[in-house]
């Protein structure tokens, strides 16, 4: 299906979607989420069968602050497809979507671990890519940007611009 | 080192005097000069690549570039069997704990080369991900400039680590 034909056939089951740049976008609530994407993998025209990606975008001082944006694609139609969730400040969490698609356990805890997104019901909510003490979500605009220090085995380095000697 | 000479080595017609026989064919240093030119003349180097630098670390022990001419081009896979560590990249502060596992497992006497200027100080990565120089995790004997620094440049900081060892080596 064409981004414009895709479109179309959702309006009628989700009011917000906008195609732009030759990509659909469809808006949903957090508690509509599993729902809408259960129904966009098993009805046989759509089909988006493949989760290819989940990630997050920070808008410090708009609301709402955080959206997590899901990329699907279809293996049998060839169409792809974004869903976007806005998240307020005070409560960003979600539903995850794991026992749907299980490929959505990795990007989830990446979400949470560099974003601070919550996604509730997720089997093993725990930091992916950075060491399991790390304090904060760097990838937040609200975060310090530089180099950090080095902390290991108790020792305590300073990034280079911030050394004395 | 000094070899000293003696009429009558290699021509089979050996001379009678004792003393003569003794001198001929020993070399004459300290140990710690032997031991030292034997460190250097076969390291091994432990398989650390991390990022670009790899490729061109990779580039100086194949054929062009030939490693081997020092003895060096076995790079270990086990830290056990290795004397050398290559630092060749970023180091992710997820990867400095492991970075310095294999150090720790290597045997004494060991030395570091912190090759390119992210594992020297960060690079161009001044962010929340890499480790800000892997002096701050591991004593490093050369740093090697560049991004990444070209195969040329990896050899002579290798040969400067060769001089050190040479002459700065001691057993202990």
């Amino acid at each position: 299906m064409r981004p414009e034909e895709l479109a179309v056939r959702l309006q009628g089951r989700v009011p917000d979607v906008t195609v732009a740049r030759g990509e659909t976008t469809l808006v949903v609530d957090r508690t509509q989420l599993p729902a809408v994407l259960e129904e966009l993998r098993t009805d046989g025209e759509l089909a988006f069968d493949f989760l290819s990606s989940v990630t997050a975008t920070d808008w410090p001082g708009r609301v709402p602050r955080y959206w997590v944006s899901y990329e699907l694609g279809s293996t049998r139609h060839h169409h792809r497809l974004r869903v976007k969730v806005g998240l307020a400040e005070d409560d960003a969490r979600l539903p995850s979507v794991t026992s749907l698609f299980p490929t959505a356990d990795w990007h989830e805890r990446e979400t949470f671990d560099l974003y601070g997104i919550v996604f509730d019901d997720h089997p093993h909510l725990s930091r992916i890519l950075l060491p399991d003490g790390w304090e904060g979500h760097p990838l937040r605009k609200t975060e310090e940007l530089g180099g950090v220090d080095t902390r290991y085995k108790g020792a305590f380095v300073p990034p280079v611009d911030r050394r004395t000697t | 080192m000094p070899v000293e000479r003696l009429p009558g080595l290699h021509d089979g017609r050996a001379g009678a005097d004792p003393e003569q026989e003794v001198k001929r064919g020993v070399l004459l240093t300290t140990l710690d000069r032997a031991v030292s030119w034997a460190r250097k003349q076969s390291m091994w180097p432990v398989t650390f690549g991390l990022a670009c630098c790899a490729i061109e670390m990779m580039a100086t022990g194949a054929g062009d570039y030939d490693l081997s001419r020092w003895g060096m081009e076995l790079f270990r896979a086990s830290p056990r069997q290795a004397d050398l560590m290559i630092v060749a990249g970023r180091v992710s502060q997820k990867m400095a704990p492991v970075l310095r596992t294999v150090y720790d497992q290597m045997p004494e006497p060991k030395w570091v080369i912190s090759m390119g200027v992210c594992a020297s100080a960060g690079g161009m990565f001044t962010n929340y991900a890499i480790v800000q120089g892997v002096d701050t995790i591991v004593p490093v004997d050369v740093y090697v400039p560049g991004c990444p620094p070209k195969p040329e440049m990896l050899m002579y900081g290798i040969l400067r680590l060769h001089e050190k060892v040479r002459t700065q080596g001691r057993i202990r």
